[in-house]
């Protein structure tokens, strides 16, 4: 799922796939630990949420860090509810966090791929 | 980096490397020890441009000075305007970016940019997570609490008391939703217009809306402005 350094893609956006999830899709969060520069925060890891917003396609951070030729990836805002990342979240249970994670960390939840 | 801070800290002795992106609040006065892990690289790194002539003292310098010197008023303005014209409101809700080049004949973002738009039953929070992204086109330098550990590490998980610490108290049957700023699109927020401003002028109405308004963690009052 996700790419390690090194394993570029084809740079640019030629070949460029179509974006994977759309808005409303509900999409779990890689819980995965690899090294390297990563820029989805370890909290978000694991968790579940919704797609609220299609970014567009940038290219991938976690190649850019190392100044490879990085392919470019889709990216999301995905809303979360609080008190599904947190153990002891104080605050109404409406309440939210919306975090944009790239497409390379997400896959659809047993549910949506019903 | 900073470098206008008193060096009080102890020098000589040597630091453990401490990984901070686990750390949540602690006590500790500042978040930067120039002897640290990090602050090293960054010296070292700048070194090694110079040094190699990748750039120059001065481009150093010029970009400083760039930062320090955005006209931080075109965000304030940007607010004012769309609360005074439904059609700029909803153009700048679709693309900030484009709105406010348009609008305001200035090239003021960096990077796409999402306006959020507190209503009565929701407000927005900005934070980001990973360092400490921000519209620095729009809203100058960010405040030196926004790039602090402890906000980027509480503003997630406990917005409601670190606003509060702010002075700010959002009720609990108003949503607050946090925005992580961990990736390509830059936040601004879009306050509610306050009440008795009905007959003001975008210009009285954009001395209102602080930067603290724009990341959420201040609400524009009729107090501040004309000071």
């Amino acid at each position: 799922m996700i790419t390690t350094p090194g394993a570029t893609g084809m740079a640019g956006t030629e070949g460029m796939t179509e974006a994977r999830f759309s808005v409303g899709d509900q999409v779990e969060v890689a819980r995965a630990f690899p090294p390297g520069h990563r820029r989805v925060p370890t909290y978000i890891r694991g968790r579940t949420g919704v797609v609220a917003h299609h970014t567009g396609a940038f290219p991938n951070p976690e190649e850019k860090a190392y100044g490879l030729d990085a392919a470019h990836v889709h990216f999301y805002r995905v809303a979360f509810k609080q008190n599904e990342i947190w153990n002891q979240y104080e605050g109404p249970e409406h309440d939210e966090l919306f975090i944009e994670i790239q497409e390379t960390w997400l896959h659809p939840t047993e549910e949506a791929s019903k | 980096m900073s470098h206008d801070h008193e060096h009080n800290h102890e020098h000589g002795h040597t630091h453990e490397v401490e990984h901070p992106v686990y750390t949540y609040a602690d006590d500790s006065p500042r978040d930067v020890v120039e002897t640290d892990h990090y602050p090293l690289m960054v010296e070292a790194l700048r070194e090694l441009l110079l040094e190699r002539e990748v750039i120059q003292p001065r481009d150093l310098r010029e970009a400083l000075e760039k930062f320090d010197t955005v006209d931080h008023t075109v965000g304030p303005r940007a607010v004012a305007k769309a609360w005074l014209d439904a059609d700029f409101k909803e153009q700048l809700l679709a693309d900030g970016r484009v709105a406010i080049r348009e609008a305001f004949q200035i090239e003021a973002c960096e990077a796409d940019l999402v306006v959020l738009e507190n209503t009565r039953d929701l407000h927005n929070l900005v934070v980001c997570t990973l360092c400490s992204c921000y519209p620095r086109g729009l809203m100058g330098q960010p405040p030196d609490w926004y790039k602090s550990k402890s906000y980027r590490s509480r503003a997630v998980h406990e917005p409601r008391q670190v606003m509060s610490e702010y002075g700010t108290e959002i009720p609990d049957d108003v949503t607050v939703r946090v925005h992580d700023s961990n990736a390509d699109m830059r936040f601004m927020v879009l306050p509610l217009r306050p009440e008795g401003t009905d007959d003001w002028s975008e210009e009285q109405l954009s001395e209102i809306v602080t930067r603290d308004c724009l990341v959420g963690i201040a609400l524009p009052e009729l107090a501040s402005a004309g000071e």
